[in-house]
């Protein structure tokens, strides 16, 4: 019976299974969901995450004016009671405009993350499985994807993606950020693949794409995990650094980063257009990294972080 | 040998990938009164840039060129050779300060928390750290400004400069330019210099808990070392040795992309270039960028490497 069984069932001295004697031996997940809520700061994060994700799909609900609403007697307005968090040069409600792109913001780091984090999990476990000529043109083309200047290619590619809408930014966003984990996984892959258990599939006949799939790729859930909870943080930095340049979100979508670049033309004269946004933005990321740093410590035993 | 193909490809593709996407003709619709079109290819053939000619001809005409060590020509007619010699100056001098006071204070500051781990300073920095990672570059720039800002008003004096490099225009002598250039310097430096400390002070934290409880620390301490300097003449030296490949490596990536800081305050260096030449649709400039950006990444590899082997005696071993 393997140490990942739910439960070990102990034989009494007659011989009877189970009955009052059965001892739970708690399953891997459950002791790491233990360990992961011991974690102060993943408590923290988890709890800001909700409370944002609350603001962002809730917040709008409450808001005064609509997203494409606009106030022409009320331009670059401070905070008041009509416009929680003041009005824009064009007399939007930033209130309405920064819950809405906390929502992009969101839905944008979760989506390249999950989109990262699983072609990362397929190039490195199929390159570390099969090695040879397989692994060779892998590592090549994550080596040359690794050496491309992300943001220049982004930026090159933005005429020609303007008018396709936020889900091909995504996609572009996820293409830059595989690579370093693509090359982690090759090499625990490389050591998983001479495991006892990956053997025994393989002289069973087991494909070696169900292998890749079954075995290893769920043994590597943890690092997979944490390395998907930092990619959030990453992606929306990353969004908010193109969008600052216009190679982002565009009109009539906005994004956190949309609206910093917004902000920051009038962040000195009109500092309302810019806190807000960046004080949520800075919380968002806050609150993932402290997720991900608690994740690595409670999944990782060698984890440094632990110390932190 | 591997690099070098890797830096070919990379330009190549970049070159492909600008020449197909960017526009150089559309330079011309906006000017006043608005060139003939014969006159707009004849320039765009002199530039090689003449999206009329296939480009595989182009591609083919600007290897060549390449190869001998020559980039061509940008939108406005200027040799791209000359100008990035021009803002590989520029970013030299912008990442040279902001590495060092970055890297130094985060190496002092990660390794002091280390030995003082879980008091009161450990915490503190490390938070602050945690934090300065958690904000985009973007918003450290823009924030420094609008703190300048606020000093200077406050101040009534400009104490703080932000735009360029140094004041076009200025006759104040030797000292007041190099002051004037000081002045100018401050918040860019300042604006990478945190974002490196942030990085150097958790990674050196890090190497550094990873040695104290090492046990040629202990053996030194049992032979008679004080604490301090069982710490800093054994533990602290054998730390730094992959803070300092680090430390090669984040120079060279530095080097290719300040873009944000070099933009938002205005300074003509490598970072800003890249927008520059993607904005008026610059193809050599992209291409020369790229190249550029490659070569940084392939070099700070190499030489963080070379390095680590070159400090480590158990690499050079093994």
């Amino acid at each position: 019976m393997s140490m990942s069984a739910e439960r070990a069932v102990i034989e009494t001295e007659s011989g009877h299974e189970g009955g009052d004697d059965e001892v739970r031996i708690p399953g891997r997940w459950s002791s790491v969901l233990r360990t992961t809520l011991r974690q102060r700061r993943v408590i923290a994060g988890i709890a800001v995450l909700v409370l944002l994700m609350l603001a962002a799909w809730v917040g709008p609900l409450f808001a005064q004016w609509g997203f494409e609403e606009r106030d022409y007697a009320n331009f670059l307005q401070p905070p008041s009671p009509e416009h929680w968090f003041g009005t824009d040069n064009t007399g939007r409600d930033i209130y309405i405009l920064t819950m809405v792109g906390l929502q992009k913001s969101i839905i944008i780091g979760l989506l390249v993350a999950v989109i990262t984090t699983v072609v990362a999990a397929v190039v490195g476990a199929f390159a570390g499985y099969f090695l040879g000529p397989t692994d060779k043109a892998m590592m090549w083309v994550t080596d040359l994807a690794l050496v491309l200047p992300s943001f220049l290619i982004l930026a090159i590619l933005y005429p020609a993606i303007r008018g396709s809408g936020w889900l091909i930014f995504v996609l572009l966003l996820a293409a830059f950020m595989w690579m370093i984990t693509a090359k982690m996984i090759r090499g625990m892959t490389i050591s998983l693949k001479e495991r006892e258990y990956v053997l025994a599939a393989r002289y069973m006949g087991v494909p070696a794409w169900k292998i890749i799939f079954r075995h290893i790729i769920p043994n590597m859930s943890s690092l997979l995990i944490v390395d998907a909870t930092i990619n959030v943080s990453t992606a929306i930095i990353a969004e908010t650094s193109l969008s600052y340049f216009g190679f982002g979100v565009q009109p009539p979508d906005v994004s956190l980063g949309s609206l910093i670049a917004l902000g920051a033309r009038q962040a000195v004269t009109h500092p309302w257009t810019f806190v807000f946004c960046t004080g949520l933005l800075i919380i968002l990321v806050l609150a993932v990294n402290l997720i991900g740093e608690g994740l690595r410590d409670a999944l990782d035993p060698q984890s440094k972080s632990r110390r932190a | 040998m591997n690099y070098v193909v890797l830096i070919f490809l990379a330009t190549t593709f970049a070159y492909l990938l600008a020449a197909s996407t960017l526009s150089p003709r559309a330079n011309y619709a906006e000017m006043q009164p608005r060139p003939s079109e014969e006159q707009i290819d004849a320039r765009l053939d002199e530039l090689n840039l003449n999206d009329k000619t296939p480009l595989a001809e182009r591609y083919a005409h600007w290897i060549t060129d390449v190869a001998t060590g020559d980039f061509g020509k940008g939108v406005t007619g200027s040799s791209i050779n000359e100008e990035m010699g021009r803002r590989v100056g520029v970013s030299l001098r912008l990442i040279f300060f902001g590495t060092i006071i970055g890297a130094t204070s985060g190496v002092l500051i990660g390794a002091y928390g280390a030995v003082r781990q879980y008091r009161l300073f450990d915490r503190t920095s490390t938070g602050a750290a945690f934090f300065v990672l958690s904000v985009p570059a973007v918003v450290i720039a823009i924030s420094l400004q609008v703190i300048a800002v606020a000093i200077n008003e406050a101040t009534g004096v400009q104490i703080f400069q932000y735009a360029g490099e140094y004041t076009t225009g200025l006759d104040a002598g030797f000292w007041g330019h190099l002051g004037n250039r000081i002045q100018h310097a401050i918040l860019p430096t300042l604006a990478l210099a945190i974002g490196q400390f942030a990085a150097f002070s958790r990674y050196q934290r890090n190497m550094m808990l990873d040695v104290i409880g090492s046990d040629f620390v202990r053996t030194a301490m049992a032979k008679g070392l004080t604490r301090r300097k069982a710490l800093f003449k054994h533990a602290l030296r054998t730390a730094l040795i992959p803070t300092v490949t680090y430390f090669t490596f984040v120079f060279g990536i530095m080097l290719a992309g300040t873009t944000f800081t070099e933009k938002i305050y205005g300074w003509k260096g490598m970072g800003s270039w890249v927008i520059d030449s993607i904005v008026t649709n610059d193809v050599n400039a992209v291409a020369a960028v790229s190249c550029f950006m490659a070569v940084c990444v392939m070099a700070a590899s190499f030489f963080s490497d070379i390095l680590y082997a070159w400090l480590d005696p158990r690499v050079r071993v093994s």
